[in-house]
């Protein structure tokens, strides 16, 4: 019997997440018995024509890392989907855009002001941006259309399975593959695979007392206590606004979660189950004090929507406020 | 057509939505714009209602709890305080304009007062004129 085949992809990431795969070490070995692998641009030497001949739905999995900002990442995330049985958005990129999707707090004609314009190291005395197609005597050159925004894997295609994490721990990632090899059922459609069922608080080991916090501290500011919760510490972690699975990596060694592995069960947005979290623990029911204390929070959008941005409720940053301005 | 506010209200069971119930049967007339919601404590209303709200088409959105230290379930509105400022904050950064998010009190004997609250959160989304969020 033929092996079934798997695939593996990167649109906008930083690698991360392919290194993670490889990072399960000798039991890559079993996944190559196990498997055909017909798409690894990453490690092997394929073509997109070697995917496009394979017949829909022949590839048994595919898992897609990165997030979706331009027209051949689209292009790609479409076909795999068409060749795929099951499409698995793995690691955070994918699955809610992640640090690619910090790009929404902007859009295209900024990114392409800033980079190709403003920098310092910047010499384009013309201000040439990019086209799609440039006419060259040969013939006409294209590149890939560069989106205004970025967006998750299953904002462009209908997405089976999720697996966490930035990038996902490599035990996650081989329980995961190892469910597969085994030809275990699958779960669900829409699963959170790799990952636990609530926050990132419940698998921590520190010491928690009653929160009561009368300003917030950026990393370099304090050392924190060994043993305790960093958040009653007034250090912003988000482990209470984040799915457990990665066995608390960051807090136990004394830096706070920043949210990777994505909003736990039942919530959709960090953001705003972090402002839940949070109006719990600030120790004041004075305006005024209580202004004072979120204005040491010092980017709130930044810190809560770190890995979620793109997958938020609000997606991006709007210009309701740039409108009002400009009426000013 | 003049715009005419979308504001989704969400009020606390025992007073803001009994001080509202009030106004009603008092005959006191309050804007339409507000389409209140009633939820058991201001302290109950998640963040994630407010943005949804706006997501879904709301140019404002006004939270209503009962004054401070009348809260039935003794610290909700206290919650509720600190996530509008919170969410003002938040919401300011993701370039809305943060005065389309209203908190105010409003005990169950105060029909005048939520005709007056409704009127001044309605006048205000007037102004700053419909919220056009982008995908
Ligand atoms: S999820 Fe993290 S590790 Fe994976 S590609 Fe994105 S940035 Fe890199
Ligand atoms: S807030 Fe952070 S440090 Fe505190 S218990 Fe949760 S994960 Fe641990
Ligand atoms: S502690 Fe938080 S940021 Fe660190 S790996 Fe776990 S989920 Fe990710
Ligand atoms: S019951 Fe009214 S604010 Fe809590």
């Amino acid at each position: 019997m033929p092996k079934p085949k798997v695939a593996l992809y990167w649109a906008a990431s930083c690698g991360g997440c392919e290194i993670t795969v490889v990072d399960i070490e000798a039991h890559i070995l079993d996944v190559a018995k196990a498997f055909d692998i017909v798409f690894w641009p990453c490690l092997m030497d394929f073509k997109v024509k070697d995917v496009e001949a394979i017949e829909d739905g022949g590839i048994f999995v595919t898992l897609f890392n990165g997030a979706i900002r331009n027209s051949e990442q689209e292009h790609l995330a479409k076909l795999l989907r068409r060749k795929s049985k099951v499409l698995v958005a793995f690691g955070s990129c994918a699955h809610e855009g992640c640090i690619p999707g910090l790009a929404n707090v902007t859009n295209r004609d900024e990114i392409f002001k800033t980079v190709y314009q403003e920098t310092a190291s910047t010499d384009n005395p013309k201000g040439v941006l990019p086209q799609t197609k440039t006419e060259m005597p040969e013939g006409v050159l294209e590149i890939p259309e560069f989106w205004n925004k970025v967006c998750s894997l299953d904002q462009v295609v209908d997405v089976d399975y999720y697996v966490p994490g930035c990038p996902p721990q490599s035990n996650q990632v081989w329980a995961v593959l190892d469910h597969l090899i085994q030809g275990k059922p699958l779960p669900p459609k829409g699963s959170i695979l790799g990952a636990g069922q609530k926050t990132c608080c419940d698998e921590c080991p520190r010491v928690r007392k009653e929160k009561k916090i009368k300003r917030f501290y950026r990393t370099h500011e304090i050392v924190p206590n060994p043993e305790e919760c960093l958040l009653d510490q007034g250090l912003l972690c988000m482990g209470p606004a984040t799915r457990d699975g990665c066995g608390a990596k960051c807090v136990k060694v004394g830096v706070p979660c920043r949210g990777c592995y994505g909003p736990p069960p039942g919530s959709h947005d960090m953001g705003m189950k972090m402002i839940s979290a949070l109006s719990s623990v600030i120790d004041s029911e004075d305006p005024a004090e209580i202004e004072r204390i979120i204005a040491t929070i010092a980017d709130p959008v930044g810190t809560f929507y770190r890995f979620n941005l793109a997958h938020s409720i609000l997606y991006r940053v709007q210009e309701d406020l740039k409108e009002k301005q400009a009426v000013k | 057509m003049a715009f005419e506010p979308k504001i989704v209200g969400f009020l606390c069971n025992w007073c803001s939505y009994t001080g509202a119930d009030l106004a009603g049967v008092s005959r006191i007339k309050w804007p339409p714009n507000v389409r209140p919601i009633r939820v058991m404590c201001s302290g109950r209303i998640d963040p994630t209602f407010v943005v949804k709200a706006f997501r879904e088409g709301a140019d404002g959105v006004l939270v209503s709890g009962c004054h401070p230290g009348d809260c039935h379930y003794y610290q909700g509105n206290y919650k509720a305080l600190r996530r509008y400022h919170l969410l003002r904050r938040v919401l300011e950064q993701f370039g809305i304009h943060p005065d389309r998010l209203m908190l105010t009190w409003v005990s169950a004997a105060e029909g005048e007062r939520w005709a007056k609250v409704t009127q001044e959160i309605t006048e205000r989304v007037r102004k700053l004129g419909p919220l056009h969020l982008k995908d």
